[in-house]
Parts: C-alpha cells; structure tokens; sequence
C-alpha cells in the first residue's frame, strides 16, 4: 500500500522533502504532548476523594519557552514552503507552451503544433512545460498529483504553471476544484514521452488545419480586425508586428510586456489598457468569442513577432523608451 | 456567598427551578430566560445535527466503492454540499455559543438573564426562519454547489434551488450577529460584584472572542451571499467574467468570514475545554492569561490569514507568502493553549470522569487537527494538498474532533447543571471511548488519501484509492455509534437519572453555587466573588482537603 505518490517531475522531491521536514516535527511535538497527557493522566491519578492538586499558577519561563521555539520552527516551514513556491509561481523562460482548457466536464489541450487533445496531455521528458489555462465556465483545477503540482483554471483570465516531467509514463490528472454533476469524471492522463518518442507522435498526427496561427489568420480577417490592425502602421490602431512579448507604452504612461494576458484583455477588454497616441475605438469582444478562438488570435499575434516593425504606428514600444 | 454544603447529591431536586417554574407550550415559546432560549436551540441544532449526519452517512456508503455505491453524481453533490450547509451553519456555528453559552454565561459571571432577553429569543426565531429557508431548499430540488457556494458555479451554472439556501444563510447570520451583541455587551455590564475580568472563567474569555468575530466577520458573510443571490436572480455582474465581475472576489469576500468562522466554531470549545480541566485536576489553569490572551489573538489574527485558502487561484505571489506568514502565526495561540491544558495536569488529581475523557481525547484530536494546518500553511506543499482529501481530513480533526468533542464534553459536564440529574457514568465512558476510536478511524485514513492525490468532492475515484475509503467508512459506522449512545442515555437521565445536587464534581464556578436546576432568576441573591478563577486551595466551601494543600506532596497518595 504506497503512502505517496510517483515522483515524476522537478517539484516532486522538493514536495516531499517539505513533507517529511513538517512531518517529523509535528511528530516530535504529537509525540511530547501525548505521552505527557498519558503520562500525568495515571501519575497524578486522584488518590482519596477529596484530594485536591499542587496550585501551580504558571511560569513566565516556560511561556516565553512555547511561544518562542515554535514560531521559530513555523517560520523554518514558512522559508521552505515559500522556496518551492516562488519558483512554481515563476516559469522559466525556454518552455514548451501548451495552453489548456477545461470545462465542464472535459479538458482540451493544444500543443504548440496545434495538435488537440482531449483528456490526454502529451509531454517530452526532461523538458519545461508551461500550461496557459483558461476556463469556458467555472472554476476548474488542473492537477498532477505525480508532479505535486495544480493550478485553478479561471474564467476570464489565464492561469499558468510549469513543471519539468523527469520520468516516462502516464499519470493520473484530475480537476480538483469543484465544478458541477462530473467534476469526478473530468479527469485524464499525462503521457511523459522520450524527446524523440514525442516528436514522432506530434508529427505524426499533425495535420494543418489544426494549425492554430492559421486559424487565427483566418479570424483575424473574419472579425475584422485587419481594417485597424494594419501591419504597416498607418491604421486606426497600432500594427501587430514584433508585438508578443515586448514592451508596450500606454496612454497613462506606463509599459506593459505583451504576453498571453496582455493581449487577451486587449482583445476583451480593449478600453483597460490603451497604447498610447490612440484612441479607445476598438469594440470588446468579450462574449464573441471562444476560449479557442482566443487561443488562435494569440497563437497568430505571437506569428507576427517575427514580423518587420514599422517605424511609426506600430503597438510596441520602440526599444529607447522603455 | 452560599455557604451550604454542596459536594453531597441529595434525593430531591429543588422545589422550584427554571424547567417547573411555568407550564405549557406557550411558556417556551415566549419565554426570556436564557437557559430555556439554550434548551430551545439544544433541540433544533440536535434536529440539523440529525439531518446533515444522515447525509454524511449516505456519503460514507457511496464511497464503498470507486463507481460510487448509492447514489447518481447529482445526488452525491447535493449530499456533500448539504452536509456542510447543516453542519456548520446550523450546527457548528450556533451549537456551544448558543446552547452552552446562552445557558451559561449569565450563570458564570452572576448575573439574572442575558443583557437582552427578548433579542435572545430573536435570535431563535430568526434562526428558525433562516434554517426554514434552507429545509426548503434540501426538500425542493436541494443543493449541488459545495458549501463554499463558488461563483459562478453558484451565481450561473447550478441547477439546484441556490437561492432559498442563500436567502436562508443569509438570514441566519442575523441570529450570529445578535448573540455575539447579546454575549459581548452581558459581559461587559453584568458581571456580579468582585467578578472582575481576569476572575472570569476561560469559557467566558473565549466566548467574548467568538462574539467579536460573529459580530465583525458574520456581516461579510451575508452581503457575500446576498451578492451571488443578486447575480443569480437578477444576472448582475459582481463575479461573473461574462458580466464584468470577478470571480475571486467571492473568494476573497467568502474566506473573510468563513475562515474566522472556523475560530467560531473552535474557541467556544476550548472554552469548555479550559473549565473542564481544572475542575478535573482539581488545581488552577497553568497560565490563565496566556490562555485568556491567546483566545483574543486567536479571533484578532483569525481575520488575517482568509487568503490561505485561495494560494492556488493564481494571486499574487506576493500576498500568498504574506498570508503563509500569518496563517503561520495564527498556529501559536492555538499551540499556548494546549501546552498550557497539558502544564495543569502536572501535579494535580486527576478523576477519570467522563467529561475529562472528552477533554483529554480533544487535546488529542485538536493537536492531529492543528499540526496538520501547518502541513496546509506551507505555501510549497499547499500546491499538492490543497483540495484532497487531507483537507477534509484536517478540518473534520478541528470541527468534529475539536469543536464537537468540545461540545459533547461540555453537555456531559455541565448537564447535571442544566437537568439536575447525572448521566449513567459507565455507558458514558464507553461512549467518550467509541468516539475517539471512531474518529480516528473515520478521518485518518483521509490524510494518506490526500496525499496519495484524491481531490475532494468527488463522487467517483480511481480503484487506487478504495482501501483508505472502505477503512474510512468503517470508522464511520462506529462514530455513530458513539453519537447515538449519549443521545440515548442523556435523554433517559432526563427522568431516570440520579440526583445530581448543587455542585457535584465540585468545580469552582459560581455556575456550580446555586442549584440545580437553577431557579429562573439564577440566585437568590446576587453573588459576590472574593476567589480567583479555578483556585480549590481557599474554598472551604467546596468541602474538598485543603489543609496543607501547598506543600501537597503526591507521593504519599496510597490512602
């Protein structure tokens, strides 16, 4: 009978370490306070009816003694937990980005390829993976119990996590936050797949009109957003070219990275954050369109980084006014 | 004050107390007094004990098996999320505060009535309506949304009657708002002469701290509630995405109470826990201040760790680590207090009556229930265990370990006080023992099913997990055996049970010096204190041997 789970990613040793640091010391303090209350309990046994006991009132020493070591052992647990935290929370920078989405009561991932899958995520082994997640209606939590790792997936706005599988397999991932009748049922399995494995099996089941760029391209001209969007800068909003990921001036004067986020609020909630010297013309599209469809414009905003940037008029930043 | 005799149970019970005092249906309904208000709500927190325990039995079944055993997915989401409405609004919350504290404040600190007699019995009535709103509920299409009522699960996509339960949650804060006022400005006023505030028992320290959080955290709470209602009836956008709300609002909104809501639902018991000790180990609490203080710490700090729950919405890494910290130091008021429960052991008498039992496996439960939050606390491993089944292990530890030993311990110890008859000690003692074992059964295992992976809420899981499920619903069948024994026998003490006469363990509470039952005035005449709380050594009225009691040494003790 295991008493944990498969260790198969980065964060997985650190968890467990945090475990069992946590464990033995609530042990030790379990342990001292029981075998004390047992042992008092028949010691000091009531030996004729009406004995009454020793009046001890307390002592300051002792007091001081019990606050004192425990908030320093707390704050031993607090350092470590937070360690493993913040490099959770903060993705390196040479990951494989694959967005995900849940709702009820099924989850759909995307690799970058553009290649869907339904309940099932297939990674390469030894490689940081990164997973953009947005829900289509409530709440979800997309977790790997393997990995030690989960992440609610909001609607709204995109939540990510990263971890790095380092043994090939397939693992158990569950939605583990609440959401409606088959909330049990809303699960699947991660296949950690060898680098070379994991290419044969993106490439051979890749087809292009699962392509996300070109359906993005596609919904880019569908929706009309290349009337504005020109590429060349000389339209009623700011080219798209080398916008991904660089720094955008705002019309309040601050700068912004152009990520995931970024521009998904831009397309839903276009007047928040205004680039600067244009008017708030664009219409919100809040409600038109899928999390899919987002996911494609991104996917086709995230083509054109490559793209040359016009001197003026373009969305991002030129490099001197960061 | 009384100096009669009081250590020796008479054959009779007083001619005249609270119960005969008046007859009739309409005497209760109407009634003031706060111990017939207590014994009121005794009967209707028994009802929704009785109602959310049955749910929690069908819940136990189901899991027999990984496809689920009983019920279809809908019914298991109704079942748990029933279970958690009953359980803590309608039990938990009101249960020691409204039964216990409402019969025994007054009393404690000699005074006639509560400060507001008739808003205590408002309080009731405003409890009967807001739990009739949620039977509503239950019985009209029931309930699927967790008790956490998430939006927008809650507030758009549910199918189940939200809003009577909403409505009814809602109007129930208003009885948790009243009693605290009630409790906080009796305390204040109507404390007997030479009561002064570091003479009051622990119990009453630790119910002026519930009474600051219901009065402060219960307001949050309802508008909350009050909130989802508005979007789910009239679709206005306060937490919907499509609506321009936000959905981590709710969190945050829901957590301000609900996480102090969980000291309601604790400090009241360690209340209990703090009287029945010393009376036990016939000596003075070991550091009565600092358990007084850590109450206070406790409701005060309470309010600053809600969002340890939500370190997984995708919050700022920032304020995770901040409220990691605190939820960090909320633990050491909790951990002063059992330290200080086990000092005053050392060297006293202990008697192994019942109520010390509950006290004794309380400190044992709590201490599994309150480590364990710092398993939870720990901001690196929260990522793994946060929405198992070691949640729902570690809260049933604090809950149902915690404030319901507390609870059950406190009805035994004070219910010759409030029936004027004792519980048959043997078949009680067998009952104390079957509840620790039971619990333990029932929960344990739910901490290796978390970390093995299993989320909570979940009507169906892997086979993997069917071991743990099957030992965890085999402990259940014997705590409720542990439940419905004490129900049984305290009913029949009710009649059957012998004579318990004024003060019979003897404690030291002014509670313990007028009769039992008490008349409806409490005293004859207003009491006057000339002790500190707890102290045996100079009361010669409890008839206990106090001569030499300073250099009392045990080891003479085979007499």
């Amino acid at each position: 009978m295991p008493l944990y789970p498969e260790q198969a990613s980065n964060f997985a040793p650190s968890v467990d370490a945090l475990m069992v640091y946590i464990t033995a010391v609530c042990l030790f303090f379990a342990v001292a306070i029981t075998v004390a209350v047992i042992y008092f309990f028949f010691k000091y046994r009531r030996k004729s009816a009406s004995e009454i006991g020793v009046p001890i009132h307390g002592d300051m020493r002792l007091e001081v003694t019990w606050l004192v070591v425990p908030a320093l052992l707390a704050l031993t647990m607090f350092a470590g937990g937070a360690v493993v935290y913040v490099d959770f929370r903060r993705s390196p920078m040479d990951t494989l980005d694959i967005y995900v989405i849940g709702k009820q009561w099924m989850w759909k991932a995307q690799q970058p390829t553009g290649l869907k899958e339904i309940n099932e995520l297939h990674v390469p082994v030894g490689r940081n993976v990164k997973l953009i997640m947005a829900s289509e209606d409530v709440i979800h939590n997309f977790s790997v119990p393997d990995f030690r790792v989960k992440m609610d997936v909001m609607p709204g706005h995109y939540n990510t996590m990263w971890f790095r599988p380092t043994k090939p397999g397939r693992y158990h991932f569950f939605c583990s936050q609440y959401c409606g009748t088959n909330h049990a049922l809303m699960g699947g399995w991660v296949t950690v797949m060898k680098v070379a494995d994991y290419q044969a099996w993106l490439s051979g089941s890749s087809s292009a009109d699962m392509n996300p760029v070109v359906a993005g391209e596609k919904l880019f001209a569908e929706k009309a957003c290349n009337t504005c969007h020109l590429p060349d800068g000389k339209g009623r909003a700011p080219s798209l070219n080398g916008l991904y990921e660089g720094r955008v001036l705002l019309a309040d004067g601050s700068t912004i990275t152009a990520d995931d986020a970024y521009i998904r609020e831009s397309i839903l909630a276009p007047a928040a954050k205004v680039v600067a010297g244009y008017q708030p013309v664009m219409p919100s599209f809040q409600g038109q369109l899928t999390e899919e469809q987002i996911l494609a414009l991104t996917a086709y905003i995230k083509s054109l980084q490559s793209q040359p940037v016009p001197a003026s008029g373009a969305g991002v930043a030129p490099a001197g006014k960061k | 004050m009384s100096s009669t005799p009081s250590t020796t149970p008479g054959n009779q019970l007083p001619r005249e107390h609270y119960l005969n005092a008046t007859y009739g249906i309409r005497s209760w309904l109407l009634t003031t007094d706060h111990k017939r208000i207590a014994l009121l709500y005794l009967a209707s927190v028994t009802f929704f004990f009785f109602i959310g325990g049955a749910f929690a039995t069908m819940i136990r079944i189901h899991l027999l098996t990984p496809s689920g055993y009983l019920v279809t997915p809908e019914t298991y989401n109704k079942l748990f999320t029933m279970h958690g409405v009953a359980m803590i609004f309608f039990f938990l919350i009101p249960s020691i505060p409204a039964v216990l504290g409402n019969f025994l404040i007054p009393l404690m600190i000699g005074a006639k009535d509560l400060a507001f007699p008739k808003i205590n019995l408002l309080s009731w009535y405003i409890y009967l309506v807001g739990g009739s709103f949620v039977l509503y509920s239950f019985s009209t299409g029931g309930l699927d949304t967790g008790w956490t009522f998430y939006t927008p699960l809650s507030s758009v996509y549910s199918n189940s009657a939200v809003t009577p339960a909403v409505i009814g949650v809602f109007i129930n804060g208003f009885s948790s708002i009243l009693t605290g006022l009630n409790f906080i400005v009796t305390i204040h006023t109507m404390r007997a002469p030479g009561m002064t505030w570091f003479r009051l028992p622990l119990f009453v320290w630790a119910h002026y701290a519930t009474s600051i959080i219901f009065i402060l955290g219960t307001p949050v709470i309802a508008i909350t509630l009050l909130l989802a209602g508005l979007e789910r009836m009239f679709h206005l956008g306060f937490f919907n995405p499509v609506l321009g709300g936000d959905p981590i609002l709710f969190q945050h909104l829901f957590w301000f109470y609900s996480h102090p809501a969980v000291y309601i639902m604790i400090l009241p018991a360690m209340g209990v826990i703090s009287e029945i000790i010393p009376t036990f180990a016939r000596k003075p609490i070991f550091g009565y201040t600092f358990i007084a203080g850590s109450s206070i710490a406790i409701a005060v700090i309470g309010f600053f760790v809600w969002a340890h729950h939500m370190f997984l919405t995708g919050q700022s890494a920032y304020a995770a680590l901040t409220f990691s910290l605190l939820s960090y130091l909320v633990a050491i008021p909790s951990a002063v207090k059992v330290f200080n429960w086990t000092s005053t052991l050392f060297k006293g008498s202990i008697s192994y009556d019942t109520p010390m039992l509950y006290a004794l496996g309380f400190i044992g439960l709590f201490l599994v229930g309150g480590l364990t939050g710092l398993f939870l606390a720990c901001l690196g491993l929260d990522i793994h265990i946060h929405d198992t089944y070691f949640v729902v292990a570690h809260f049933h530890y604090i809950m149902v370990g915690g404030a319901v030993m507390g609870y059950v311990g406190g009805l035994h110890f004070w219910w010759p006080k409030i029936t004027g008859r004792l519980y048959p000690e043997f078949l009680a003692r067998i009952a104390a023992v079957t509840l620790f074992i039971g619990f333990n059964l029932t929960f344990f295992p739910q901490f290796i099913l978390g970390y093995l992976g299993m989320p909570r809420r979940y009507h169906s899981y892997p086979p993997e997990f069917q071991v743990f499920n099957v030992m965890s619903t085999a402990g259940a069948s014997i705590l409720a055996l542990g439940y419905l024994l004490p129900m049984i026998y305290l009913v029949w003490s009710m009649r059957y049970g012998q004579v318990a006469g004024r003060n019979p363990w003897p404690a030291t509470g002014l509670e313990w010096q007028t009769d039992s039952p008490p008349l409806t005035e409490n005293f004859d005449v207003t009491p006057e204190v000339t002790w500190e709380a707890y102290d045996f050594e100079n009361r010669p009225d409890l008839g206990l041997d106090v001569k030499g009691a300073p250099t009392l040494a045990p080891a003479h003790g085979d007499d």
